[in-house]
Formats: C-alpha cells, sequence, structure tokens
C-alpha cells in the first residue's frame, strides 16, 4: 500500500481536539470576558472571606448606615470609612463581607439546582424522544408538573420538609438540599421538553439509522449520536436555568422560606434593601450588579461553548 | 441453464412492509401503506443486483428491510445461510457485520459531531476488541482503500465534499469485511462527473473484496453499467427479474418497456426514431393498490383479467422472471424462447 514512513505519520496521534475548542473559545470575545469575570467573582466569595475576614453577621449599631466609599467624592458629609468600603446596612452589617458570604450561598444554589434540573431535563428528555412507549407518560408527567403552580408547591414543599431535613443534616445543609432539590425538581420542564423534540428529529435522520445498521445498541446511540447533536439548545437552557435558580432562590428567601433570616444570600440582600432603596440605593446595587453580572457572564459563556463545541462553526 | 447455478447469499422470499396508518380522534389504526408488498428475489454471491423503479415505489424501504432496519410485516430473509426475517433486534446484532449500507445522502448518514476517523471506526468500537492503534492502522486502510487522504482523518465531515462524504460513507461500510452490502442509491445526491467516480470504486471493492451488492438506483443507464441482473419494482412489488443485458434489450413486463423508453437516447438521429411509451394517469396509491395486478390502471396492454387477479410472480423464461399476464401462456413456450434467446445473447456478446 503506502509506505512505513507515510504510515507512521498518519498514525501518530495528532493534538488533542480540546485545544481546537479553546481556539475557536477565545475567538468569542464576550464569552471571554464572561470567562474572565466568572472566575473572578467565584475567586471573590471563595478566597474574598479568607482575606476581608469580618464576620458578616456581627451587628454593629454605633456603625450603621455607612455609606460606600465612592460617596465621599459627591458629598463630603456622607458617613464613610475605610473600614467599609461597600458601607454597611440599617444594622451596621458590612456589606462586602454579607456580599462574599451571599455569594457563595447564591451560586452554589444556583449552580447546583441547574445542574439537577438540566440533567433531569436532559434525561426525561431522551428518554420521551428516543423510546416511543415513554413517550406519552413522561410528557404527560411533564404537563403536570409544568400546569403546577410553582410557588405555592416550594412553599408546601419547604413547611412539609423543612424539619426532618434541619434535624437530618444541620440546619444550613437541611436547606441547602431542600432549596436546591426544590429548584432543580420544578424547572427541569422546558429542558425536557426542548430536548425530546429535537431528539425526535434526530432520531430519523439518516446516521442514526446508519449507527443502527451497525448494530449499535439504544445507550451508546443515545450518548455517541444524540446527545453531542443536542448540546446546543441544552447549553442554551442551562444558562437560563443558572439564572432562574439565582433569583429564584431570592424568591424564596424573601418570602421567608429559604435560608434563616441571619444567612445572606443575594437575593436575600437584595429584598432586604427594598425597602430603603430610596435612601441607600447602594444596598440594591450591590448584590443586584453581582446577580446579572454572573447571569450574564455565563450566558455568554455558554454562548462561546455552544459555538466552540460545534464543528461546523469552529472550521472557519 | 445458463447460470452456473451460483448459491444465493441473500434470499428473500414473499417479504412484507407495510406502515399502519393511525388518524381520528382516538387515533385508531385506519390502514397501511402497503410500501413492500411481498417481494421475492435472490442475490447470488459475488453479483451486483439492481433495483429500479420510480420514486416511492418501495425501493428503499426493500433495501432497508432486507437488513432489518424495519421489523418486517412478514416474510423470509436469509442471509449466508442464516434466516434473519422474524429475529429480534438484540439476536440480529452479532449479524451486522455480515451485512452493511451505503445511504443515499452522504450529508445526513454521518454525523456532524464525529470526526472522519471517529465514523469510520464505530463499527470496529461496536464489533471488534482491537486496541485503539489497531484500529487508528485500519481506519487509515480503509481511507486509502476509498482514496481518501489519510491526513483528514482528523477532520469533520462537514468539510468534505459530497463525493468525499459518500466515501467515507463506503469506508464505514467496509469497516468489519462485510460479504453483502445495500446500496441504497448512494450516487443520486452526486454531480455526474463524481457518480461515475463512485460506482467505479464500488466495482472496485467488489473485486477486491468479493462484495455482493443490492444496487437500489433510480439510474437506468447507471444500474445497466454496474448491475448484473435487474429487478424492477413498481408499488411495492418486483415485476421483472432479469439478467442485465435480457432486461434491456427486451423487457417483457409493460411497465419495464415503458420505464426503458424514458431513458433519454444521446443519440439525437436515433432519439426522433425511438417511439416513447407515455404512461397516463398517476401511480395508485400504496395504501390502497388496485384489484388484480398493480399496474392495470396505467398499463398500455391491459387485459380483462389484469383487473380483476393478481399474475403470479413466475419464471417466464430460463432466468428471467415477471408479474404480468401477457405471459400466461408463454410459459409452456419456453423452449421457443430459449433458443431465441441464446442467439440473442450471442448477439450481445
Amino acid at each position: 500500500m503506502t509506505d512505513v514512513s507515510l504510515s507512521k505519520e498518519a498514525i501518530e496521534k495528532p493534538r488533542n481536539q480540546w485545544w481546537d475548542v479553546w481556539d475557536q473559545f477565545k475567538t468569542h470575545k464576550g464569552a471571554v470576558f464572561g470567562l474572565g469575570f466568572l472566575i473572578f467573582i467565584t475567586l471573590f466569595v471563595s478566597i474574598g472571606p479568607l482575606l476581608w475576614d469580618v464576620d458578616p453577621g456581627k451587628l454593629n449599631i454605633r456603625n450603621k448606615d455607612v455609606r460606600p466609599i465612592y460617596m465621599g467624592l459627591f458629598d463630603s458629609g456622607a458617613k464613610v470609612n475605610w473600614a467599609n468600603p461597600m458601607g454597611t446596612d440599617n444594622l451596621g452589617r458590612d456589606i462586602m463581607a454579607n456580599i462574599m458570604q451571599g455569594g457563595r450561598i447564591s451560586l452554589a444554589v444556583g449552580w447546583t439546582a441547574m445542574i439537577l434540573a438540566v440533567f433531569l431535563g436532559t434525561l426525561i428528555g431522551v428518554l420521551a424522544g428516543y423510546f416511543r412507549r415513554l413517550d406519552g407518560l413522561l410528557m404527560r408527567f411533564t404537563d403536570l408538573v409544568l400546569a403546577l403552580p410553582l410557588l405555592p408547591l416550594l412553599l408546601v414543599m419547604m413547611l412539609l420538609f423543612r424539619d426532618p431535613l434541619r434535624a437530618a443534616f444541620g440546619p444550613e445543609n437541611g436547606i441547602f438540599i431542600l432549596i436546591v432539590t426544590g429548584i432543580g425538581i420544578t424547572s427541569w420542564m422546558q429542558t425536557a421538553r426542548i430536548v425530546r423534540g429535537d431528539v425526535m428529529a434526530l432520531k430519523e435522520r439518516e446516521f442514526v439509522l446508519a449507527a443502527r445498521s451497525i448494530g449499535t445498541p439504544a445507550r451508546r446511540m443515545i450518548t455517541r449520536h444524540l446527545l453531542p447533536n443536542v448540546l446546543s439548545p441544552i447549553m442554551v437552557s442551562a444558562t437560563l436555568g443558572l439564572a432562574t435558580a439565582i433569583i429564584t432562590e431570592s424568591a424564596l428567601s424573601f418570602l421567608g422560606l429559604g435560608f434563616p433570616s441571619d444567612f445572606p444570600t443575594w437575593g436575600k440582600i437584595l429584598f432586604d434593601s427594598v425597602d430603603r432603596m430610596t435612601a441607600f440605593p447602594e444596598r440594591v446595587i450591590w448584590p443586584g450588579l453581582a446577580i446579572s453580572l454572573t447571569v450574564l457572564a455565563v450566558n455568554y459563556i455558554g454562548d462561546g461553548l455552544r459555538d466552540a463545541l460545534d464543528p461546523r462553526i469552529r472550521g472557519h | 441453464m445458463f447460470d452456473e447455478a451460483p448459491k444465493p447469499l441473500v434470499s428473500v422470499r414473499d417479504l412484507k412492509m407495510h406502515f399502519p396508518i393511525y388518524a381520528g380522534l382516538f387515533r385508531r389504526r385506519v390502514g397501511e401503506v402497503k410500501a413492500v408488498d411481498g417481494v421475492s428475489f435472490d442475490v447470488m454471491e459475488g453479483e451486483t443486483l439492481g433495483l429500479v423503479g420510480e420514486s416511492g415505489c418501495g425501493k428503499s424501504t426493500c433495501g432497508r428491510a432486507v437488513l432489518r432496519l424495519y421489523d418486517i410485516t412478514s416474510g423470509e430473509i436469509s442471509i449466508d445461510g442464516r434466516e434473519i426475517g422474524a429475529m429480534p433486534q438484540g439476536q440480529l446484532r452479532p449479524m451486522r457485520p455480515t451485512m452493511q449500507m451505503v445511504f443515499q445522502d452522504p450529508q445526513a448518514s454521518l454525523n456532524p459531531r464525529m470526526t472522519v476517523e471517529a465514523i469510520i471506526k464505530e463499527p470496529l468500537d461496536e464489533h471488534t476488541d482491537l486496541s485503539e492503534a489497531d484500529k487508528r492502522t485500519k481506519v487509515a486502510e480503509l481511507m486509502d482503500a476509498v482514496g481518501l487522504n489519510r491526513k483528514f482523518a482528523k477532520r469533520y465531515p462537514h468539510a468534505f465534499s459530497g463525493g468525499q462524504r459518500q466515501r467515507i460513507g463506503i469506508a464505514r461500510a467496509l469497516a468489519l469485511n462485510p460479504k453483502f452490502i445495500v446500496c441504497d442509491e448512494p450516487i443520486a445526491a452526486l454531480d455526474v462527473s463524481i457518480q461515475a467516480q463512485v460506482v467505479n470504486l464500488l466495482e472496485d471493492l467488489q473485486e477486491q473484496f468479493g462484495l455482493t451488492y443490492l444496487f437500489i438506483s433510480h439510474d437506468l443507464s447507471m444500474v445497466r453499467h454496474i448491475a448484473t441482473r435487474v429487478a424492477v419494482m413498481y408499488l411495492g412489488k418486483v415485476v421483472e427479474l432479469a439478467p442485465r443485458e435480457g432486461l434491456y434489450a427486451e423487457p417483457l413486463h409493460p411497465y419495464t418497456k415503458a420505464l426503458l423508453s424514458a431513458v433519454p437516447e444521446p443519440d439525437p438521429s436515433l432519439a426522433a426514431t425511438t417511439e416513447r411509451i407515455i404512461l397516463q394517469g398517476e401511480v395508485p396509491s400504496p395504501s390502497n393498490p388496485p384489484d388484480g395486478c398493480n399496474f392495470c390502471t396505467r398499463c398500455p396492454s391491459v387485459m380483462d383479467i389484469c383487473r380483476r387477479v393478481e399474475p403470479d410472480y413466475r419464471e417466464v423464461q430460463p432466468g428471467r422472471f415477471t408479474a404480468c399476464h401477457l405471459y400466461n401462456d408463454t410459459a409452456e413456450a419456453t423452449a421457443g424462447l430459449e433458443a431465441h434467446k441464446s442467439t440473442n445473447k450471442e448477439k450481445i456478446k
């Protein structure tokens, strides 16, 4: 056939595919900024409390209502000090420490609930789309969950399971598990529907038929042919899911059914400050900014990843 | 007999593939599309059986049903001495390496998210336990065999032209050293110049690996080029099956005559003299075929019996099968025709 040197050269393993993905990802400016911000905010909430070791729960009534440091520029009479660069709230708790501590919880809840929801949604969507006999059952179940009013459902869940979970896992972990599962199992339906539709369309494509003519069993058909091709809609619903999870957690905390009141999260800080928003806008702006920038960053990363993982786009 | 009686590799008997139609409020079964309705043929070892017919006559369904990509309604299919017609899909898996398929649309039949190497490697992953390095060597050999540059192994299908993609599909079909390949209109989606390349490639591979093809096409001139025997389908049934020379020189069934007369004649002086048989009307719906012969609604030489009795599919001359009442009385007169045919064959040779 061919000479040995040529075959050796061809057999030599070429560079890893993931480098191509990274190269394409780098060309998406928004995604790179998003990744940068996500790394920054993750470090800010994880390493931040080690450097800024102020107890977020410590009350200091004499030092209450301190404005953020930049207010000194416009208003020489403003109450500012360097010990509380982002200011303090009406009980004198340091806002920066609270944002860090709250970010830990919010990000953890957001990511875990999103991963749970996407996993559930993909699983149910793929099963319903691929196995025709499961389709009716699973999709009617999806419709059923969609038709339930979610907030009351979550509230009932909180009331029913809060105490047993607290007893089993401790007050913080218990409520964390409760909130994550609560959000996860009430937000997978959109993903399931999108994935089901895409799988049903893909299933009729000829390459799936070709795989069947090879004798590929169903599980590898799904992992090798279907999942990589429904990656884009999954990615989109994942990025949207993260945002929804953070915001739902805020809503729950606001209703007093999330984490305990001395336990800050971004959503809780935001809602606690709403009533004095006109006098102290920064108390809304800091957590609001953190939530929206994180969500925006994840959306951009998702966008960039979707492009980078698609070989048709990557080629150019 | 003129055939040296080779043994059939694939033999199909009374294959039926009906697709149910559900309609109405309660999705009740209201009928069925008889895509393939009682087809019988043999494919001899090492030969190419051409399967021709107009769009929607059930050629592709027939090809897929033979490979059991569908669960067939009824019938017998035996490949390489094993009956697979009623075998459940799970037991079929070890048989898959023997029979492979080349698909019509090279764009759609390759997973856009897999590299060429991964695509060609998939059958090896499923059916062999070679090491990664061995698989890669095998893929490189296959790419050589179908005329693709080995350096393209890490590229994705979208980066290739139609002809190259079809070569990838052929390499995938060859990966497990199959005996029997169903080529489902492998050239229909390609340029004419590329068609010739792919057909020549298929012929070379047949010689090299001793393959047997079921070549499905609507391109009569291409089938004439590649096939040893040709089967003509109309509305889910084989109406005529004959050796290539006989079929093209002297078609028996009125439908085959009409089909062949539609092939364009390149010589203008001949084209002016050849008479075309123009069929009237539409193909009946496969969910509601006519009584009697399926072709009776459009047949130029229709008789009364055609509308009542379905013609048997039988051997009217040695090696030539047809399902037509016109040849009801010729079965006995075969001896005379045989002599006529042997002279005919010599002329062609």
